[in-house]
């Protein structure tokens, strides 16, 4: 009896025991599987990336002879894309146009939305309903018709008439946006400012510019960096080499040679990258609102 | 004896203004008037631009001993003509204004009130008149850049805009009905085309949507498993692909798979696991397949950060609540964690399929579309509608039936925008708009 019982504590000291330890290894195990799974994923973004910053540096000009880790590093083909090609100039354009597009798409968005959310007037609903509409087409449906318009306008090939098209083309989406928080703004803020006497200038910029700073945030940004990025519109309204943007620049470097203008255009790709790389991660969390707010519509 | 109203609106409608001048509102009515002094004055203008419009022009080009005669060129007549259709309708809308204000002051001595004075109707619609004043520079730019290149493109498909038969301003465009709809279907070349580009653009949106969702899905509960430290460090690397400007990584993707000098095939040579390049981007079905690939990076890392924003903002209650109660931690992510993030990712995943659906530059820069495919007319194999209707366009000047094309596209991502709309909150609110 005595033994039986002995025996049958330790069989469970053992057990559990055992248990236990199963427990850990396959705790240790998991994970060790979870950080291998993302340092996997995390090698898997970052070669491409060292890759063309390596590439960059390599000496020759080729595709085919490109390292990731050249032996003999050099900043040649920084040096070349400024004298060679018109690098600078078209950086100098795109930011020109940024800046531009940001200015004038925050005023006519903001504007636009603010009187939506506030104001009750004949065909409200109308132009609520029809610029629901017309942000549902494909943004480039109306390409030729832009370019002739543009070309009656005496526009084409300049980068006003590439300001005009965006500013324009973003009303419809960003409006029902910035509208959408502009209502969660309880109204009862500007019901106080209008009886204390101020007018609809005043509420705006002093309640309503304020208070809808975050997703403003967000619109500026987007719309800064969408010209970087476009290629389609350039491409159409710009023809002149020395009018172009970066993003077309970029493209026509290896758009006809791949092979031999390779590494110019990796060290263009890094120095446009950088800049809107860190915007957009220091300006993360308005992106992340914006988009959300976005897709459920406020 | 008529109405005061009566006569007044009666008024207003042969001589603008001339009620509102019967109303002793002055100003108004000369302003009234002068519009209309000007509205018929350009009649002229009117009626060539809606000829203009109707026709597309009669006279074509000729080139006569060396000379070009220039005859119509039709497209700026249907953008001209568009441009005074909405002139028009404008000066039709302020004539109705007109006989209505004519009409409603009017009424006031009817009720045997006084009417009030011009001064005072200046005071009481300038308070009004706040949110128009606001929208008029707005609305110019919506009109002349949104709306009236959408109604151009619109026109467009309904008529024989096109090489090499009629390009203006060397030829005349005409109207041609429903011509080129019967075309996509009936020609077998066209009709070809486009149900296999239009099968691939489903897939690959479907594919792409679902890829990306499932491996942001994946990553962002690695992330956030409780085996995981440093997650403020292991998000923002993963964020990388969403914030390299995607021009500069579709670029550099379309080199390194580069089947012929791209370092990938190198690499895999070298290390002798292939003797013989693989065609990455220049197979049809390894293309496709590697598209898809190259766009879960490009994708994975903005559905990754939604559903991480989503699970910390679940609340720990809910988990100790199940705890409690006695729930595994796997049951209380499907049960908990599961259902919260895919209910509010869900308008995302449909926004995320329409964006795919019109994704242009994953398509046209990593492949162009290539390679070629013999069966389609002016498409590859890889390419999606809203490239193939670039191609048409910018290349192959199919003007008329990329525009039956953008049409189709916008009747499909339309309702399922509209879809998307009606089910969310600003729609059910009774306050929407």
């Amino acid at each position: 009896m005595k033994m039986g019982h002995e025996t049958e504590i330790s069989q469970e000291k053992i057990n559990t025991g055992y248990k236990l330890t199963t427990a850990k290894v396959w705790d240790i195990v998991l994970t060790i599987l979870t950080y291998m799974l993302l340092i996997f994923v995390a090698a898997l973004i970052i070669i491409p990336i060292v890759w063309i910053v390596g590439s960059s540096f390599n000496p020759s000009s080729s595709l085919s002879s490109s390292t990731a880790f050249p032996k003999h590093p050099t900043t040649l083909h920084y040096k070349e894309l400024f004298q060679k090609t018109q690098f600078a100039r078209w950086y100098m354009n795109t930011l020109k146009i940024a800046v531009i597009n940001m200015i004038l798409s925050m005023i006519l968005t903001i504007s636009t939305s603010y009187v939506f959310s506030r104001f009750n007037f004949k065909g409200k609903k109308a132009s609520l309903l029809g610029i629901l509409v017309l942000q549902m087409f494909p943004s480039f449906m109306g390409m030729m018709a832009m370019y002739n318009i543009l070309w009656q306008l005496k526009l084409l090939d300049s980068h006003i008439g590439l300001v005009l098209v965006y500013a324009a083309g973003q009303i419809p989406y960003n409006t029902w946006l910035v509208k959408g928080y502009l209502s969660s703004i309880p109204k009862s803020l500007d019901e106080a400012a209008m009886i204390d006497g101020a007018s609809n200038l005043k509420i705006f910029f002093k309640i309503i510019l304020p208070l809808s700073k975050p997703i403003m945030v967000f619109v500026a940004i987007s719309q800064f960096m969408a010209p970087w990025m476009d290629f389609i519109f350039p491409r159409l309204i710009i023809s002149s080499n020395e009018k172009k943007t970066l993003a077309i620049g970029l493209f026509d470097l290896i758009a006809g040679n791949t092979n031999k203008n390779f590494t110019q255009f990796a060290a263009g790709a890094v120095l446009v990258a950088i800049p809107i790389t860190l915007l957009f991660m220091f300006f993360q969390k308005y992106f992340i609102e914006g988009i959300t707010a976005g897709a459920s519509k406020g | 004896m008529m109405k005061r109203s009566k006569k007044a609106g009666l008024l207003s409608a042969i001589i603008w203004g001339s009620g509102q001048i019967y109303n002793k509102h002055y100003i108004k009515g000369l302003v009234f008037f002068i519009i209309q002094i000007i509205t018929i004055a350009n009649w002229r203008y009117f009626y060539e631009k809606l000829w203009g419009l109707i026709t597309l022009g009669q006279t074509e080009s000729v080139i006569e001993g060396g000379i070009v005669k220039h005859g119509d060129n039709s497209i700026i007549l249907l953008i001209t003509g568009l441009l005074a259709l909405m002139v028009l309708l404008f000066l039709i809308i302020i004539y109705i204004i007109n006989i209505r204000d004519a009409v409603s002051m009017a009424r006031y001595a009817d009720d045997k009130e006084a009417i009030p004075t011009e001064k005072e109707w200046v005071a009481h619609t300038w308070g009004k008149s706040f949110p128009y004043i606001m929208l008029i520079i707005p609305t110019i730019f919506i009109i002349l850049l949104v709306v009236l290149p959408i109604l151009f493109g619109f026109l467009i498909a309904f008529t024989n805009y096109s090489a090499p038969d009629h390009l203006p301003p060397r030829h005349l465009v005409s109207w041609v009905g429903f011509e080129n709809f019967r075309n996509i279907f009936s020609v077998p070349i066209w009709n070809d085309t486009f149900w296999g580009v239009a099968t691939w653009t489903i897939i690959w949106a479907l594919l792409s949507t679902i890829t990306c969702f499932f491996g942001g899905l994946f990553m962002a509960v690695l992330i956030n498993s409780k085996r995981v430290k440093f997650k403020k460090f292991w998000r923002t690397l993963f964020i990388l692909p969403w914030a390299i400007p995607q021009l500069v990584s579709l670029l550099v993707f379309r080199n390194l798979f580069n089947g012929q000098f791209g370092p990938i095939n190198r690499f895999l040579r070298e290390s002798g696991i292939i003797s013989q390049n693989i065609p990455w981007l220049s197979n049809p079905t390894i293309a496709k397949v590697t598209i898809i690939i190259i766009n879960i990076w490009l994708g994975f890392p903005y559905f990754m950060s939604m559903m991480t924003g989503i699970m910390t903002s679940i609340s720990g209650e809910l988990y100790e609540a199940a705890t409690i109660d006695g729930a595994t931690s796997r049951q209380q992510f499907w049960k908990i964690t599961m259902p919260l993030v895919l209910y509010s990712t869900a308008p995302l995943l449909i926004m995320s399929f329409a964006g795919n659906f019109n994704n242009f530059g994953v398509i046209y820069f990593l492949t162009d579309g290539n390679p070629i495919n013999p069966k389609y007319k002016f498409a590859g194999s890889t390419d999606i509608l809203i490239t193939w209707i670039y191609k048409l366009t910018k290349d192959n000047r199919q003007f008329a039936m990329a525009s039956v094309m953008s049409i189709l596209i916008f009747i499909l991502i339309g309702s399922i925008s509209v879809w998307n709309f009606l089910r969310t909150k600003s729609f059910k609110e009774e306050d929407m708009i």
